[in-house]
């Protein structure tokens, strides 16, 4: 019986075939133009696991394709895999850096893979924040001596009877332990161990009106969302982060900046000018991740729509 | 009649043991008040000890540059584009790949038919059309790519390994030994080194599923060589046969369904490492999941997840049939209609090599769209309805009982825990598992991340009692009741595939970041798997046992804890100790979402260089927790066994 079920169903889709399928367009009918990318080549661009870095690698390389007929690879790493990829030939482009000085000393200095190539025009923002409605209700909060008397507002089960201070993702940059000791603040870091938590976690406080504090970064898609509030850490003066374990003071502004290998940058592709010029704001930043992340555009659909509202700022970075 | 004397001498003789360990419990505690915070070995998270920052400096040393490993990069590297460009990826000038959709699901249900049965050949024509339905054809393909690519591989190395360690006792204990490593070492902690060695691309990242899946596929071949029966290779021997027709006319035919199983098991592990190879851009579907994640898109997490799920399923469904099958020669019916099907085929790939509709999955049906919208609607409904239950929960097992164990291990001198865990060793074990728990106690201090480690200890453990007990009551359940198994085996299918990271953000908002939600994590992860051998077990208890049970007018309670349990214990014991690694192997998940300790440590070293020999040190502090208490439950296990 099986038999003749294969077999009844065997005639009946050659049927469907030969009734439905002789029609239709045929494969290699519309051929694409090909591009002339002859001049450039191809470029090797990591993407780094952030929706920012996403929105920077999605504008860079439409235009490199669009404008300057390259042929753009995108690799998803993690940064410490990509700077591998310098010494290895298969990164050429980092489009979005974050400090980083022992990478750079590294595969920079050391082994001279690598090559700087200016600021991305982005200000990376480190801090401490609060969720809006935490920081409307209690507008103290935002000085960092109040913090102290409100620890008891921060416990929670991870915390050991201390208030909690949500941290991230181990790849971030953090002096936050050694501000916790130095500051003399009864308080615990909890490791909230990637982004994600750190993002669910000031949802739900939004959300159910919970008390919060963490680190948190700018630029950020997330703050299209939520108007996380900055929490303010005794100012930052050049040297006072130079010991870590006795850093006692708010986190410096990062001037965010791109690195390339030293191959590309001597290659003499149009592309490395490109990656060169290409310098931004961080509200325009803000304004790709914000097509990739809620109007989930793809990020080729986001950059042609920024490209298009924004042509002078292009034909800037091409040298036009 | 054994079973009955046996538990009466487990009454006269297991108060003493029992009694033993609580006294030294209790021991353990008043000692703890007195020297609670002594000699603890806190170290900061940016804390590094001399061992930690010697593996960080020596992490080039072998680097790349090496003829050996480039040969083996380019081969694999090669062996998967070939694949990519067949299946997936636009090729040799063509604007769609080699094969297009229509010609796939041809393929799959011809190979399906051909190795299994017609039913599983509608299920793997019917999966993948699903599959290109949501959306996801290409990172589909992409995915089976890969998968593909890892499997074949796994099975070139694993097969003949696997017949080695079944033949030599010798190879037997050194396999299990590095299997042991394979499987508990988190693969954060190779994923970084690899690229070292075999660069960026596809070829890292099929070797890294190649050292996960392998072990199954070596385990199960070796197990199948070690289970055929003496006398069938005497009686090959007698009649003359040389090593191989011994091997190749005996030893294999008699092992193949078990053989079968290691694969099934080898492809199983394949794609449950499609999402963790993703983080150095291996392609497909993990990187829709990681994308997701970045925005926190549950739906369109879930949405690739289910993917995952389906080929899990087809993949595991098609085997087991094959694996089913007997060997027999096929009957000219059988094989005429099986070249009228590859004809079938051939036609099929013609058309999706020809018209575009064919080639690529038309687009306008958005079932994956819906399948985003519903699962978000889903989380979100369950957020505001368990919200503040599940906090509430939360806090009372973390403050009643994760806090106080947590507490006892961390809290205690290196050495009190230390003495007092051997000492447990040896009372419910033997000093055969008291000699290996001190070596890895000792090896534990030495890798400087004790204090992380006794705090992952604590969650572990409290997982794995909760896997151990819902697994047991799933698997008494799914065992005595066959329409529960069938209902149930998807669910569990599910939990053992559908990437953690999907789960992780819904348990975020249910549990907050924390250690419990870790927990829960690592539970969804291991339970299948324990029950799922818990029911082997329990279907295996001969009938005729069961009947006699019930005949003397046994209660099913005590049929169940009466006979079935006692005669199922081999499984338990094997299921217990599967619940205790799949525990362990979500550890750096853990990590993730708040549980800190070792899991962070081990994804801290993948992101910061110099932390890498840190999270070498916690990798290898997980692997020795799980070879630890692995001895100490096979030990105590054995002990049991002997009473009865």
């Amino acid at each position: 019986m099986t038999n003749k079920l294969l077999r009844s169903a065997g005639v009946l889709t050659a049927l469907a075939l030969a009734l439905t399928a002789c029609g239709g367009a045929k494969v290699g009918d519309a051929q694409k133009p090909a591009a002339s990318g002859k001049a450039c080549g191809t470029v090797n661009l990591t993407v780094s696991p952030w929706v920012g870095y996403e929105a920077n690698a999605a504008v860079v390389a439409y235009v490199a394709t669009k404008d300057l007929g390259c042929k753009v690879v995108k690799k998803n790493l993690k940064e410490e895999i990509a700077w591998q990829g310098f010494s290895t030939g298969e990164i050429d482009v980092n489009l979005e850096n974050w400090g980083h000085e022992d990478l750079k000393k590294k595969y920079i200095t050391d082994q001279k893979v690598a090559v700087e190539a200016g600021l991305t025009g982005n200000k990376g923002v480190i801090g401490w924040y609060l969720p809006p409605w935490l920081a409307a209700a209690h507008p103290e909060l935002t000085d960092w001596k109040t913090l102290n008397k409100n620890a008891a507002m921060f416990k929670t089960s991870e915390s050991g009877g201390k208030g909690q201070l949500l941290d991230g993702d181990p790849s971030f940059v953090t002096n936050d332990e050694a501000l916790v000791k130095n500051l003399k603040l009864d308080y615990k870091v909890v490791y909230a161990g990637s982004e994600t938590a750190l993002i669910q976690a000031f949802r739900d406080a939004e959300k159910n009106k919970k008390p919060v504090i963490g680190y948190f970064y700018e630029p950020q898609w997330f703050f299209n969302e939520l108007k996380l509030v900055k929490v303010n850490l005794p100012p930052y003066k050049a040297g006072c982060d130079a010991v870590p374990e006795k850093v006692a003071c708010d986190y410096p502004a990062y001037a965010l900046d791109k690195i390339v290998s030293k191959k590309f940058a001597d290659s003499g592709s149009p592309a490395y000018d490109l990656v060169k010029n290409f310098s931004w704001t961080n509200d325009d930043q803000n304004q790709v991740a914000k097509y990739i992340a809620e109007d989930k555009l793809s990020p080729d659909a986001a950059a042609q729509k920024w490209v298009e509202a924004n042509r002078s700022k292009v034909d800037a970075w091409l040298g036009k | 009649m054994a079973s009955i004397t046996g538990s009466v001498e487990i009454r006269v003789r297991k108060p003493r043991r029992t009694v033993i360990a609580g006294v030294l419990v209790v021991g353990w505690v008043a000692a703890w008040f007195v020297l609670s915070g002594v000699d603890t070995l806190t170290i900061g998270g940016q804390e590094t000890t001399a061992l930690h920052r010697w593996l960080t400096e020596h992490r080039d040393f072998l680097g790349r540059g090496n003829a050996f490993f480039d040969a083996i990069r380019i081969a694999v590297d090669h062996l998967v584009v070939l694949l990519q460009n067949v299946l997936s990826q636009p090729a040799y000038g063509r604007p769609v790949p080699v094969v297009g959709w229509l010609g796939v699901v041809a393929i799959a249900a011809y190979l399906a038919w051909a190795f299994g049965n017609w039913k599983v050949a509608v299920l793997a024509a019917a999966g993948l059309t699903f599959v290109g339905l949501q959306g996801l054809w290409q990172e589909s393909m992409d995915t089976l790519s890969l998968t593909i690519a890892a499997v074949a591989l796994s099975l070139l190395v694993g097969i003949p390994l696997g017949i080695w360690a079944g033949l030599s006792n010798r190879a037997f204990k050194v396999a299990t030994l590095i299997l042991d490593l394979m499987q508990t070492l988190p693969t954060f902690v190779y994923l970084a080194p690899l690229t070292l060695f075999f660069a960026i691309g596809p070829a890292a990242a099929t070797i890294a599923t190649l050292i996960y899946a392998a072990p199954p596929v070596v385990r199960l071949t070796a197990h199948a060589i070690r289970s055929v029966p003496a006398e069938s290779v005497e009686a090959a021997r007698s009649l003359g046969s040389t090593g191989g027709q011994t091997l190749f006319k005996v030893l294999l035919p008699m092992s193949r369904s078990t053989v079968v199983v290691g694969i099934n098991q080898t492809i199983m592990a394949a794609l449950s490492m499609v999402t963790v190879a993703a983080l150095i851009d291996a392609p497909g579907l993990g990187q829709t999941v990681l994308k997701a994640l970045q925005t926190l898109d549950v739906g369109v997490a879930f949405n690739a997840g289910l993917a995952i799920v389906v080929i899990a399923i087809v993949l595991d469904r098609v085997t087991t049939a094959a694996g089913d099958r007997p060997w027999r020669t096929a009957s000219v019916r059988r094989r005429v209609l099986l070249a009228a099907g590859g004809l079938a085929v051939l036609v099929a790939v013609w058309f999706s090599r020809t018209y575009v509709w064919a080639a690529e999955f038309p687009t306008d049906v958005g079932v994956g769209s819906r399948i985003a919208v519903t699962a978000t609607d889903v989380t979100t409904w369950g957020q505001d309805v368990f919200g503040g239950f599940t906090y509430g929960v939360r806090d009372a097992v973390t403050e009643g009982l994760l806090n106080p164990l947590e507490a006892l291990l961390t809290e205690s001198p290196w050495w009190l825990v230390t003495v007092v865990i051997v000492a447990l060793a040896a009372v419910l074990g033997s000093w055969r598992s008291a000699v290996p728990a001190a070596v890895c106690l000792g090896l534990l201090v030495a890798t400087g991340v004790w204090h992380d480690g006794m705090v992952t200890l604590a969650s572990t453990l409290l997982a794995t009692v909760v896997v151990v007990a819902v697994g047991i009551v799933l698997g008494v359940w799914t065992g005595r009741n066959q329409r529960a198994d069938s209902w149930l085996r998807p669910v569990l299918d599910a939990g053992q595939t559908m990437p953690p990271f999907v789960y992780l953000v819904p348990f975020l908002a249910l549990f907050g970041t924390s250690r419990f939600t870790a927990i829960a994590a690592a539970v969804v992860f291991a339970v299948p798997v324990t029950t799922k051998i818990v029911a082997d077990g329990i279907r295996a208890v001969p009938v005729a046992t069961v009947e006699a049970a019930n005949s003397v007018g046994s209660s099913s309670w005590q049929v169940i804890s009466k006979v079935q349990l006692p005669v199922a214990r081999r499984a338990i014991t094997l299921a217990v100790n599967q619940g205790l690694i799949y525990v362990l192997s979500m550890v750096v998940v853990g990590g993730l979402v708040g549980a800190g300790a070792l899991g962070y440590d081990v994804a801290a070293g993948f992101a910061q260089s110099e932390l890498y020999g840190k999270g070498l040190a916690a990798g290898l502090a997980i692997v020795l927790l799980g070879v630890m208490l692995d001895r100490i439950t096979q030990a105590a296990a054995r002990r049991t066994r002997k009473f009865s």
